[in-house]
C-alpha cells in the first residue's frame, strides 16, 4: 500500500488536520510503510471467524432512562474557549456575503 | 521511611510511628530533589497533598480508618482530577483542569490517599518511551540516557526512583507493564472491564484499561482492592464480585500450572533475556509448579490488528478536540474549519496524528472491510488462542519486552520499530485478558520484567504467584543509583 500526498491531504482533511507540504513529505511515506506493516493481517485466513467487538462477549449495559447528573453548566463553561450568555463562540458559520440586503 | 514498602508504611500510619504528613512531606522532598533530572512529574500538588495528608492524620488519631489511609501516590496525567491540571501530555490539555474526578480518582481519596502530583506520560497514552510527551521525555532511573518505557513512563520512573510508593497506569498495548519491566517495577493490568474506565481520557475504549505500578505484588493487591470495583458510570464495567487480593497472597505455588508460549522465546528476543526468564521458572519449579510448553500461534499477527483497532478507535475518540468546548484552541481562526484544523494541528504530537490519520484511513468508506473488520477477525483468533492454552495451564509466563530499556531517541525516526516494543503484551489487550509484570533480574545492569498472563478475573493468581516469587528473590527491592 502505497499513498500519495493526495490520498494524504484527503485524510488529513477528514481527520481535520492541515498538513503544509512539509508535513505532507513527512507523514506520506511514514504511513505508507505502516499499512504496509499493517497488510501483514492478509496472511491470516479469516474466512468463517467472527469478528469480536469484546472479549468478554458482553453487549452494552442498559440503565433506566432516568436523570442521573446534576447540571453543571458553568463548571464546563468555565473552561472553554470563548463563550458568551451561555453559549459556545466559534467563527461566523453562515457566509454572508453573497447577500446583502 | 520513603524507602519502604506501603504494607509497612501502612502499619507505622496505623500505629501511629509516623504520620501522613512526615511521610507526604519526605515525597515531596525526594520529588523535588530527584525530579529535575527524572521529569517524572507533571505537575506535583503539594499544597494540596499536605492537607489531605492532614486530614488523614485526624483520621487516623480517630481509630477506625481505610487501611491505606494517609499513604501517598502518584495518578497518571491521564486520569481527570477535579480542579486539577490533567494534561494527558499534550499541549491540547495544556491549559485543561477538569469539573470532575475520575472514578479511580475518587476511590483513592475516599480511602484516604494521598495525592502527591500527576505523572508524565506519552501523549494520549500513544508510545512506548514516554518521548512523545509535550513536556518532554522522562529519564530512566537505571540509566539517564535510556527511556524508562512508556506509555505510563513517568508512574514507572517515580516508582522505581522511591518519589512515590505507588502511581496509577493505564494499559491499552503494554504501557503498564512495558515501563513496569524497563524500570524494574511491579505492574498490573486488570482483565477489561475490572477498573473504571470513568474519567479516564479515552484513547482505543475496546483496549484502554486502568491499573498500577507498584514496587511489590503485594503492594499492589493492597491498591487494587481500591481501584477494582463495579462502576456505573462506565458502561463497559463488568459487574462481577471483588476478592480482597490480600487475602490468597500466600497461597502455596505447589501444582499450578506455568504455560511458556514459544511464540515468546523466539529470535526477536534478547538471548540474555531468555535466560533470565528461564531462571525465573526454575524458582517456580522449585516452589512445585509445573512448567507445560505451549503455543500462541497467532502472536505476531497481534501488532498489525492492534495498529488498526488502536488508530481506528483513537481517531474517534480524539475527534472531541475541536477547540471549541475545551482545550487548546488556535489564534484568530478564519472560519469554522480553520478553527477545527489549525487548533487539532497545532494541539496535537506527531505520534498522535499519525495514529489518527492511519485511523481516518482504516475506517474511511471502502476500506472497513479489508481493515477494521479484518483485525475484529484476527482479535478472535488471539483469544481462541488463549482459550485453548487456559484449557491445558493456569497461568502464561514469558518476557514482557524483547529487550531491556533502550536509548533515548533511538527509535524515534522509526515508528515500526518502536511498535515492535509491544510484540508481547500486546495480544493481552485484544484478548481482555490480566497480566502482570514483575523485576525477574538484571542484563548489563538494566532491569529484566517476566510477564504473568492469567484467565479472565484472575488477577489474585496473578498477585499470588508473583508474591510468591517476591518472597524467594530480591529483584524488585534493588535501588537505582543515585537514588
Amino acid at each position: 500500500m502505497s499513498l500519495t500526498h493526495e490520498d494524504v491531504k484527503k485524510i488529513a482533511h477528514l481527520a481535520r488536520l492541515n498538513l503544509s507540504e512539509k508535513d505532507l513529505s513527512f507523514y506520506t511515506p511514514q504511513l505508507s510503510s505502516i499499512l504496509n506493516f499493517v497488510d501483514h493481517m492478509n496472511q491470516a485466513n479469516t474466512a468463517q471467524i467472527e469478528a469480536l467487538a469484546h472479549p468478554l462477549d458482553l453487549n452494552q449495559r442498559l440503565r433506566a432512562d432516568q436523570i442521573t447528573e446534576p447540571d453543571q453548566r458553568d463548571a464546563f463553561q468555565a473552561i472553554a474557549p470563548q463563550v458568551e450568555a451561555g453559549l459556545y463562540l466559534v467563527p461566523k458559520v453562515i457566509e454572508t456575503d453573497e447577500v446583502e440586503a | 521511611m520513603t524507602y519502604q514498602t506501603i504494607a509497612q508504611l501502612t502499619n507505622d500510619l496505623q500505629n501511629k510511628k509516623i504520620s501522613s504528613v512526615e511521610l507526604t512531606q519526605s515525597f515531596l522532598n525526594r520529588i523535588k530533589q530527584h525530579d529535575k533530572t527524572l521529569n517524572s512529574f507533571i505537575t506535583v500538588t503539594e499544597e494540596e497533598a499536605l492537607n489531605h495528608a492532614k486530614a488523614a492524620d485526624t483520621q487516623l488519631s480517630k481509630g477506625i480508618t481505610h487501611p491505606l489511609m494517609g499513604i501517598p501516590m502518584a495518578q497518571k496525567d491521564i486520569f481527570c482530577t477535579r480542579g486539577i491540571k490533567t494534561t494527558c501530555g499534550s499541549k491540547m490539555l495544556d491549559n485543561f483542569i477538569s469539573p470532575y474526578d475520575a472514578t479511580s480518582v475518587q476511590q483513592f481519596k475516599e480511602a484516604g490517599l494521598v495525592l502527591l502530583g500527576k505523572t508524565n506520560m506519552d501523549e494520549f497514552a500513544m508510545g512506548s518511551s514516554n518521548e512523545n510527551s509535550f513536556y518532554g521525555p522522562v529519564k530512566n532511573p537505571w540509566d539517564l540516557e535510556r527511556v524508562p518505557g512508556g506509555s505510563s513512563g513517568g508512574s514507572a520512573a517515580a516508582v522505581a526512583a522511591y518519589l512515590t510508593p505507588a502511581a496509577t497506569g493505564t494499559d491499552t498495548g503494554g504501557s503498564i507493564r512495558q515501563p513496569a519491566a524497563l524500570c524494574g517495577v511491579t505492574g498490573i493490568k486488570p482483565t477489561y472491564g475490572r477498573v473504571s474506565r470513568f474519567g479516564m481520557i479515552a484513547f482505543a475504549s475496546s483496549l484502554d484499561q486502568g491499573g498500577l505500578i507498584t514496587r511489590t505484588a503485594e503492594d499492589a493487591a493492597l491498591m487494587l482492592n481500591v481501584m477494582a470495583k463495579f462502576d456505573e458510570k462506565d458502561s463497559t464495567s463488568v459487574d462481577q464480585p471483588v476478592p480482597d487480593y490480600t487475602t490468597t497472597l500466600n497461597n502455596p505455588i505447589t501444582g499450578l500450572r506455568i504455560g511458556l508460549p514459544k511464540e515468546y522465546f523466539n529470535q526477536g528476543l534478547d538471548p540474555a533475556i531468555a535466560k533470565t526468564i528461564q531462571d525465573a521458572v526454575r524458582e517456580y519449579e522449585k516452589m512445585g509448579a509445573t512448567i507445560v510448553d505451549i503455543s500462541l500461534p497467532n502472536t505476531e499477527l497481534s501488532i498489525p490488528a492492534y495498529y488498526v483497532i488502536a488508530p481506528a478507535e483513537c481517531s474517534s475518540n480524539l475527534a472531541r478536540f475541536d477547540g471549541v468546548r475545551y482545550g487548546y484552541r488556535c489564534k484568530d481562526p478564519r472560519d469554522l474549519e480553520d478553527l477545527y484544523k489549525r487548533s487539532r494541528s497545532e494541539g496535537f504530537g506527531n505520534e498522535v496524528k499519525r495514529r489518527i490519520m492511519i485511523g481516518t484511513y482504516a475506517l474511511s468508506a471502502g476500506y472497513y472491510d479489508a481493515y477494521y473488520l479484518k483485525a475484529q477477525q484476527i482479535r478472535c483468533l488471539i483469544r481462541n488462542d488463549f482459550q485453548e492454552a487456559f484449557k491445558k495451564v493456569d497461568v502464561i509466563l514469558g518476557p514482557t519486552s524483547p529487550t531491556t530499556a533502550f536509548k533515548l531517541g533511538e527509535k524515534m525516526s522509526d515508528p515500526i520499530s518502536m511498535y515492535l516494543s509491544d510484540i508481547y503484551t500486546i495480544a493481552v489487550n485484544l484478548a481482555g485478558l490480566p497480566g502482570m509484570s514483575i523485576p525477574a533480574g538484571f542484563v548489563s545492569n538494566l532491569p529484566v520484567g517476566m510477564q504473568l498472563i492469567g484467565n479472565y478475573f484472575e488477577e489474585a493468581r496473578l498477585l499470588n504467584m508473583a508474591h510468591a516469587y517476591q518472597k524467594t528473590t530480591h529483584w524488585h527491592l534493588q535501588t537505582p543509583k543515585g537514588f
